[in-house]
């Protein structure tokens, strides 16, 4: 049996900070995608939510927030949170749904609006959670742990600032034309470089902000897009692993790695395991991607990702990256989109949108930022608490 | 002079000359913790629900680091006005484990590198009208010291 679903549409709200009902930004993203599918919305048998922890109770029940919105159409729900890789796993519950039978279409959709700022922990005294611990003990914010890969990567194989920095200048040159990014803007590697140390060695300009926005994507089986007569972009694959014990790399929200004093490695770190899980599933290599939209949480994180899904081997992104390899035009093109240095992260959403990025340029949509003769994507992605998040997309 | 208490229960001994970390041990597979692991060991091939508290290693090496150069949001409790300072994550060799824990104050990240030996230390965290707020940090072990060590 094929593991294939078709992706009928898909729709995106501009990433941006306005500060309102992240309901807003949804159902246009909603609207879009069912256009898109060239389906109604009563048509969706299943609404897939990934839920925004921000937002209060609306948020986590997302799913039915957006049914109700949409028109309660008696369409079953769902909704899931996995941090940043929450719109993955909602992606992976409606394939689940479809392959299973239980429904032809589905209807994914995450949203976010986010305070200003550092993204900080759930408000209230909550000594029992790491999340909260993180920031009372030690003051830990994510650009802390962003910035502790990025050290190390120095240490390890001699990046440089200048190396981090050319990555912030690639991608804001590919979001530029983007119309959903939220920074269009050409920076230099000297205003990079100018701006202000956050956490030492990644700059203001390195750091994504985080932002408002939304996506959603329309997924069907493949009988009833062929009944369509389309030939539409396929899920060929959708990673959401965990790690497997002992994880040795400090993750976020922890104070602490696992202990590997009893217990041996496993074959691959996590970061590895994420994409490799979703090579197998698809039955490709990294060989034979066309693009890959990674999450660049910080400029030198993307550097890692590159490594981590294949692309080269450890301590080499660098030299990817100074090849012109991974720019729009070179041999793999990554974030063609402007990855997160151009649109911010709203956390539900990210994973959608990455899917939406890679449907346009496998469509051949993407304006000037296409990527050309694009047939096979990739995006990845990690959500705090051990989320893995990886999809694979062809044509 | 103000009354000195963790700023969290259990975390670490209170012994200011040379602190520990206290983190659990599982009985069955030997397998560390920190924070301390206490109902179901996470050891996926160990059902062990046994555990003894376990001083930790009060040395280590620097597995990586940054300086916090912008204020970070609540709960974190910030001098007034803020002071940028170091963090680092910490190798423990007996363990196989990397931990967190602030630099000690007075060490600035520059001088810092991959691989170097430091050694924990407890030291305030914040402060109000009654008490001073321990917490954990790791501070640099000079080479006079690391040679009295060994």
């Amino acid at each position: 049996m094929s593991k294939e679903v078709a992706i009928l549409g898909v729709g995106m709200h501009p990433w941006g900070k306005w500060g309102r009902n992240f309901v807003e930004y949804g159902i246009p993203a909603c609207q879009d995608a069912l256009k898109d599918a060239g389906i109604e919305w009563t048509d969706v048998q299943f609404v897939s939510g990934a839920e925004t922890v921000r937002n209060g109770y609306p948020g986590f029940v997302s799913g039915a927030t957006f049914a109700q919105a949409l028109g309660w159409s008696g369409a079953r729900v769902a909704s899931s949170y996995a941090a940043c890789a929450s719109g993955a796993t909602s992606m992976n519950a409606a394939r689940a749904q479809i392959l299973a039978g239980l429904c032809d279409v589905a209807l994914v959709v995450g949203a976010d609006t986010t305070p200003k700022g550092f993204l900080a922990p759930t408000s209230g005294d909550r000594p029992d959670d790491p999340d909260w611990l993180r920031f009372r003990l030690l003051g830990a914010t994510n650009p802390t742990y962003f910035a502790l890969y990025a050290r190390r990567r120095m240490e390890l194989y001699g990046a440089t600032d200048k190396d981090f920095a050319k990555v912030k200048v690639k991608n804001s040159r590919h979001g530029l034309s983007n119309p959903n990014a939220r920074y269009r803007k050409a920076f230099s590697e000297e205003q990079v470089l100018a701006s202000p140390m956050v956490a030492d060695p990644l700059r203001l300009l390195e750091i994504c902000a985080t932002s408002d926005g939304a996506a959603a994507v329309v997924l069907s089986s493949m009988e009833f897009a062929r009944k369509r007569a389309l030939d539409p972009v396929r899920v060929v694959a959708i990673s959401t692993v965990t790690p497997k014990y002992p994880n040795t790399v400090i993750e976020m929200p922890n104070f602490a790695t696992d202990s590997a004093s009893s217990v041996p490695l496993p074959n691959a770190p996590f970061r590895d395991s994420i994409a490799a899980a979703a090579y197998e599933e698809a039955g490709i290599g990294p060989e034979e991607l066309d693009l890959a939209e990674v999450y660049d949480l910080s400029s030198a994180l993307e550097l890692d990702w590159c490594e981590h899904i294949g692309l080269c081997k450890p301590g080499e992104a660098e030299r990817l990256l100074n090849d012109g390899d991974t720019t729009i035009g070179g041999r793999i093109p990554v974030n063609p989109s402007g990855g997160l240095a151009c649109f911010g992260e709203a956390v539900p959403a990210q994973a959608i949108a990455q899917v939406c990025e890679l449907t346009w340029q496998l469509r051949g949509h993407a304006g000037e930022r296409q990527v050309e003769g694009a047939r096979v994507g990739l995006s990845v992605n990690q959500g705090l608490f051990g989320h893995g998040s990886a999809v694979i997309v062809r044509k | 002079m103000k009354k000195r208490v963790p700023a969290i229960e259990g975390w670490f001994s209170l012994d200011t000359e040379k602190p520990h970390l206290l983190g659990s041990r599982c009985t069955s597979c030997k397998s560390y913790f920190f924070p301390k692991e206490t109902l179901f060991c996470r050891n996926p091939g160990c059902a062990g629900r046994e555990f003894e508290e376990v001083p930790l290693s009060r040395s280590g090496k620097v597995w990586s680091f940054t300086n916090n150069c912008y204020q970070p949001p609540p709960p974190y409790v910030s001098p007034d006005p803020f002071v940028p300072y170091a963090i680092a994550a910490v190798e423990l060799e007996d363990e196989k484990m990397v931990v967190l824990g602030q630099v000690a104050a007075g060490t600035d990240a520059s001088e810092l590198k991959v691989g170097m030996p430091v050694e924990l230390v407890l030291e305030k965290l914040f402060e109000d009208e009654e008490c001073e707020y321990l917490v954990w940090k790791w501070k640099p072990v000079s080479q006079a010291e690391e040679r009295s060590h060994v």
